[in-house]
């Protein structure tokens, strides 16, 4: 590798040729405030937080997209650049809503953070501040723009990343705004609320839909029996809202705060995780020996659904018909474990805790429901539920470690708990399917082919005699370019795994928000993924078909999957949408 | 909260071929979007939604990516221009004489902004740079009728002229 030798603020420093000046200063020790900027995602130099001087340079320059090189000088902490970088701030300031105390982003806020770091003590400009109305009318998104900084990151995330492009930046000047096309509300166009762009939000512009009074309400109603489920992905970022290294998995605690707070009964989704790959799994075999339509998109993310039924709509004949798994857990709930308790169907009231800001959309969609009811009631994300936690005063840290309740057993699969990462329901399927087809039970279960963070991921396995040739993707804009291959016959696939997410559940849209300096050291992806393997390495069985919760249930309700029962309770269709 | 125009959208096939054309020609180009929304002012005479998604389809560029640059820039427009193209003065002698408050009241009596056409094709609404008629500020156009010395008092007379 080519290295480059530069002095910052006369330390000699030698760095890889291609490196900026931003990430050259924290490789010595030095830090750069920056607002715009963000690690793979944002790198346009447009807020001028990172202000440096570069010597013998004529104007100040951008060092998050300023490449180093050989024998440059590089000074950060000048009398020149500070009042450079606190002026930018102030004038941001004066443009920006300042409600902080009651701002969902108090405390984890990039620009707060910044002011206090940058010793803003008053705000030098008072002069006209935009006013804009909030758009709400997303079930999953909110966006705020009196409190958008413009800094884009959003709009790269949403545009670049994911392909959606539902939103981009409008106008000019002081009238310049981050908005939908013709001032439409996200919940107006093909906005798939994936909530990406409010994990890389600075601020706090952009939120998800709060529903956490509606549960609230639920609880204290004595006539309710209310139910909670949790997604494998939650148990592994939760902890952090309470202080605890990202990677920490709270499995226990989870189940020890959710009881606390009242909920009746409380469920892991990773049982219907569990129940989706009994359901899939099938029919894939269906599809496969039967001649049917290959190859068969997972359908957990509904992200990925409401993106493909906008952008891809001759395909959704390729997705698996099976509901996401809350959504199952929901008809289970409301069918089974309602007859089996006696209790109306109609009093039960089913909460999904997801990393997820999507599945606020997707419950409230029409078919998924039965009888008239819906599968599930009310959708919080992660963050949400912390700020129950928090409001209801449990000690988190302090709390037992717990197990979840009967009648679907305490603990489901490694199979069930992998679904929170990127390549998991393709693994937990394969670990299925491939002891169906060899009539046996392979000890072989990690398929590391399929996981990690490559975006496009492509593998084969050979089971029964027949080889099923399988792809995963991550993240919106790797789901296109995998889609378009196979619509132009470049690639001949069986089985694809797509979730909406870069790096699938774990950093989905409703997840602990994690600041840009963090994101810079490490990967947050990874860090969650690991907590979820861990998980798997440790359960006892790390099958969906060994699950003896499942074995039941298919006995004394469902009969055999894709049975009819099962397709009553557990498949859905779906609808071809504009695409814009 | 929606910008879309009020005026029903009247393109006719021959303008979508001219339109596709234009497309064809400038696809895959580094930069094409602001030829082409260029383009297709002049065949439609300004950029409603309905050309913007035909722009973004062949181009293969979000919606929002369209419109952005389409509200960036002054010269394209959201809307048609109306049978009487009413322009205001904004040049300085005028602003100074008053022109703010005549626009303000043409917005209220026409009930469209700047830029804006009403519904019935009729009138539309444009502010203008210094149209060299210092002299007689404030100064409004219509079309190519020039009315000069105005005050607020004159607005609803001069637009009532049009009205039948």
């Amino acid at each position: 590798m080519e290295m480059v030798n530069l002095k910052i603020n006369g330390q000699e420093i030698s760095v890889p040729a291609g490196t900026t000046v931003l990430e050259a200063a924290r490789s010595a020790g030095i830090e750069i405030p920056t607002l715009c900027y963000l690690k793979d995602v944002s790198q346009t130099g447009s807020c001028r937080m990172c202000l440096v001087e570069i010597k013998g340079g004529r104007a100040l320059q951008a060092a998050c997209v300023y490449p180093v090189s050989e024998g440059l000088e590089v000074l950060t902490n000048t009398p020149k650049v500070r009042e450079a970088r606190k002026v930018t701030l102030e004038l941001l300031l004066s443009n920006h809503d300042r409600k902080c105390l009651t701002c969902v982003r108090n405390r984890n806020c990039e620009l707060q953070t910044l002011a206090d770091e940058l010793g803003v003590t008053d705000i030098a400009f008072e002069g006209v501040r935009n006013e804009y109305a909030i758009d709400e009318l997303s079930p999953s998104i909110v966006r705020d723009n009196n409190k958008c900084i413009l800094c884009r990151r959003c709009v790269n995330m949403c545009k670049n990343i994911q392909t959606v492009g539902a939103i981009d930046t409008m106008e000019r000047g002081f009238k310049t705004q981050v908005t939908c096309a013709f001032e439409k509300s996200l919940g107006e166009v093909s906005c798939v609320n994936c909530g990406q762009c409010i994990a890389v939000c600075p601020v706090g512009a952009l939120r998800e839909k709060d529903v956490t009074d509606d549960v609230w309400a639920a609880i204290a109603n004595p006539d309710m029996h209310v139910v909670v489920q949790t997604a494998p992905a939650v148990r592994a970022a939760l902890g952090e809202e309470f202080g605890l290294p990202i990677g920490t998995a709270v499995t226990g605690k989870m189940a020890a705060a959710l009881r606390r707070l009242g909920f009746d009964k409380v469920f892991d989704t990773d049982f219907a995780a569990d129940l989706t790959i009994m359901e899939e799994g099938t029919e894939l075999l269906e599809r496969i020996q039967n001649g049917g339509k290959l190859p068969m998109i997972t359908s957990c993310s509904p992200g990925w659904i409401k993106f493909c039924e906008h952008n891809f709509p001759d395909m959704l004949d390729n997705l698996s018909s099976c509901k996401s798994p809350h959504e199952m857990y929901g008809a289970i709930i409301k069918s089974y474990y309602a007859e089996k308790m006696g209790i109306d169907p109609k009093s039960i009231y089913v909460v999904s805790i997801m990393p997820c800001t999507a599945k606020k959309f997707e419950a409230q969609r029409d078919e998924l429901s039965v009888n008239g009811l819906q599968d599930v009631d009310t959708v919080l994300t992660t963050r949400e539920l912390a700020r129950m936690i928090k409001e209801a005063g449990i000690r988190f840290t302090q709390l037992p470690d717990e197990n979840f309740d009967d009648p679907f057993g305490d603990q489901a699969t490694g199979a069930g708990v992998i679904f929170g990462a990127t390549g998991g329901v393709m693994e937990a399927a394969i670990r299925t399917v491939a002891d169906i087809l060899d009539n046996t039970s392979h000890s072989e279960i990690e398929y590391e082919a399929v996981r990690g963070l490559e975006g496009i991921k492509i593998a084969s396995v050979t089971a029964g005699g027949k080889t099923i040739r399988a792809a995963v993707a991550h993240g919106l804009g790797n789901a296109r370019e995998l889609i378009n291959k196979v619509r132009n016959g470049e690639i001949e696939l069986d089985f694809i795994e797509i979730m909406a997410c870069p790096g699938g559940c774990v950093n989905g849209g409703g997840q602990p928000i994690v600041p840009a300096k963090v994101r810079m050291d490490m990967d947050i992806r990874t860090e969650r993924a690991k907590a979820i393997y861990n998980e798997d390495k440790a359960l006892p069985l790390r099958k969906s078909h060994d699950n003896p919760y499942i074995k039941k249930l298919y006995e004394e309700y469902l009969g055999k999957p894709c049975g009819h029962k099962s397709h009553e309770l557990l498949h859905t269709h779906y609808i071809a949408r504009d695409k814009h | 909260m929606s910008k879309e125009s009020v005026i029903p959208f009247k393109g006719t096939a021959e303008q979508e071929k001219q339109l596709m054309a234009v497309i064809e020609e400038h696809k895959g180009e580094d930069g094409a979007l602001i030829p082409v929304l260029h383009k297709a002012q002049g065949i439609y005479g300004y950029l409603p939604i309905e050309v913007q998604k035909m722009i973004a389809e062949g181009l293969g560029v979000s919606l929002a990516e369209v419109y952005g640059v389409v509200t960036f820039y002054t010269q394209f427009s959201l809307n048609p221009t109306g049978e009487y193209k009413v322009a205001v003065c904004l040049g300085t002698a005028c602003y100074v004489k008053g022109s703010g408050d005549i626009i303000d009241k043409i917005k209220e009596i026409l009930k469209i902004d700047v830029g804006g056409c009403t519904p019935d094709g009729k009138f539309s609404l444009e502010a203008t740079r210094c149209i060299g008629a210092c002299g007689l500020a404030p100064v409004l156009t219509v079309n190519d009728d020039v009315y000069g010395r105005l005050v607020v008092d004159d607005v609803e007379g001069i637009l009532k002229k049009y009205m039948d």
